[in-house]
């Protein structure tokens, strides 16, 4: 990778955007990651901001286990967000649709509409795993910026 | 353009400088009020590492005009904060032209209108209702910030900005800067003048149709106006002569230290209502302007 590249590659892993889609969550992880912003956690200080609008954002945090309500949202929330992007899936709500399963209205889990980049598994995470989830998904929308052929230089 | 002008317009105190003094002081408005909320705040660089990673991002596809002119309004913005800056007598070497301050003055105007336009360029509600709003501001907080330009002026009898920066004693003078530094929040949409963009009422406003690149330069002319703006008052308050150097540090760091000010007055007020903010700036601010005006022009008739 040449100098601008790499440039680049840092400045997306420094500098992760987030926006945040509920998607019918019982407002639990909602809570825990409007948490993460407060004094004690302090998320602006690996760069994190939480945008309100999705063109802003490089990563959707969604937390809920999608509605049929929803999911017309996640897909159009998902198609506004400009590339790079990653996705990351709070709580387990969006991973197995927890204690939802089964309901004739949910139509998770949420890996069945979109791509998911990392799990953060709890009901609800811990403060903690949803920063260092977002820190995971912020390396891997770094790495998807590299065109193909120069991935294998990334280790180096 | 002669040599002088070109190095006033690329090195200092335009392009080179005011881009990373922009960031700089973008970077101080957010560890402030970091700091004031008794976080830590983001690192230095973080205004530069937003800037580079929106300009390496797609942008959503647009056609047409609208797609042009929503490019063109955040150029001409960062386009005409550079020239305003470099119009800022820093160093004190009497150029510049008479009424160069008129143009300074219609320079700070341009990126203000350019939000408005981008607002209702965009289509988005969020961005109209913003642009609604930044107009109706900026008319408010534009009639104390002209009235205290013209005292400032009246005080010297000129426009020139390089008579202008050097401060007397003259009340009309001072009273006319302290109206400059009460406009200055409501130009760069702080609290409480953060109306325009309220980002828990209307996202980003006129910015929320933006992305990649184009709100990068948006980003850009926020951190650019700070330089202005800050800059004007510097200019108007420190003394003038001597060597340069120590001119341009006490610059940046009166500069600096504005920034710390408003941003910890930012952080400290809730947002004002439109109605409330215009009632500030029609009410309480052009009773200090038109006191401002009053002592200048008393002032000059006396003598």
């Amino acid at each position: 990778m040449n100098l601008l590249e790499r440039l680049l590659h840092k400045c997306r892993r420094k500098s992760p955007w987030i926006f945040h889609l509920n998607t019918g969550s019982c407002n639990g992880c909602d809570i825990e990651l409007v948490t993460c912003l407060s004094p004690r956690y302090d998320v602006e200080q690996i760069g994190i901001h939480l945008e309100g609008s999705p063109r802003h954002a490089d990563i959707i945090c969604i937390t809920g286990p999608v509605t049929r309500n929803t999911l017309e949202a996640v897909k159009t929330v998902y198609s506004q967000v400009c590339e790079p992007k990653a996705v990351v899936a709070i709580g387990s709500c969006p991973a197995s649709c927890n204690v939802f399963a089964g309901s004739p209205v949910i139509e998770g889990p949420l890996s069945k509409h979109i791509p998911v980049d990392v799990y953060v598994p709890g009901c609800p995470p811990h403060p903690d795993a949803i920063i260092a989830g977002i820190a995971r998904a912020a390396q891997i929308l770094a790495d998807r910026g590299v065109p193909e052929k120069k991935k294998g230089e990334l280790q180096k | 353009m002669n040599l002088t002008g070109m190095i006033h317009l690329f090195l200092f105190p335009g392009m080179l400088f005011a881009i990373p003094a922009g960031w700089f002081f973008v970077w101080g408005e957010h560890k402030a009020v970091a700091r004031m909320q008794r976080r830590i705040g983001p690192p230095l660089l973080q205004p530069f590492y937003d800037f580079v990673k929106l300009t390496g991002k797609s942008t959503p596809s647009r056609h047409g005009i609208e797609a042009d002119l929503l490019r063109l309004y955040p150029a001409i913005s960062v386009l005409s904060l550079i020239g305003a800056i470099a119009l800022l007598p820093v160093i004190p070497d009497g150029r510049g032209f008479s009424g160069d301050g008129i143009l300074m003055v219609a320079l700070l105007e341009l990126p203000s209108v350019c939000f408005i336009l981008a607002g209702f360029t965009s289509g988005s509600i969020f961005g109209e209702i913003g642009a609604i709003r930044e107009a109706v501001l900026s008319v408010a907080n534009n009639l104390v910030f002209l009235l205290a330009i013209v005292s400032v002026a009246v005080t010297k009898g000129t426009f020139s900005l390089s008579e202008l920066a050097a401060p007397t004693w003259n009340p009309g003078h001072w009273i006319g800067v302290l109206g400059i530094l009460l406009c200055i929040p409501a130009k760069l949409r702080l609290n409480p003048f953060s109306s325009a963009s309220a980002e828990q009422e209307i996202y980003s406003g006129p910015l929320t149709e933006y992305a990649g690149a184009a709100l990068g330069m948006w980003n850009l002319a926020h951190g650019l106006e700070w330089v202005a703006l800050t800059g004007l008052v510097t200019v108007l308050v420190l003394p003038v002569g001597g060597p340069w150097w120590p001119h341009a540090i006490l610059f940046v760091a009166v500069s600096f230290a504005e920034v710390l000010l408003l941003s910890a007055i930012s952080a400290a007020t809730a947002r004002f209502t439109l109605k409330r903010s215009i009632r500030f700036y029609w009410e309480w601010a052009a009773v200090l302007a038109v006191l401002a005006i009053t002592s200048s022009m008393y002032m000059r008739f006396r003598s």
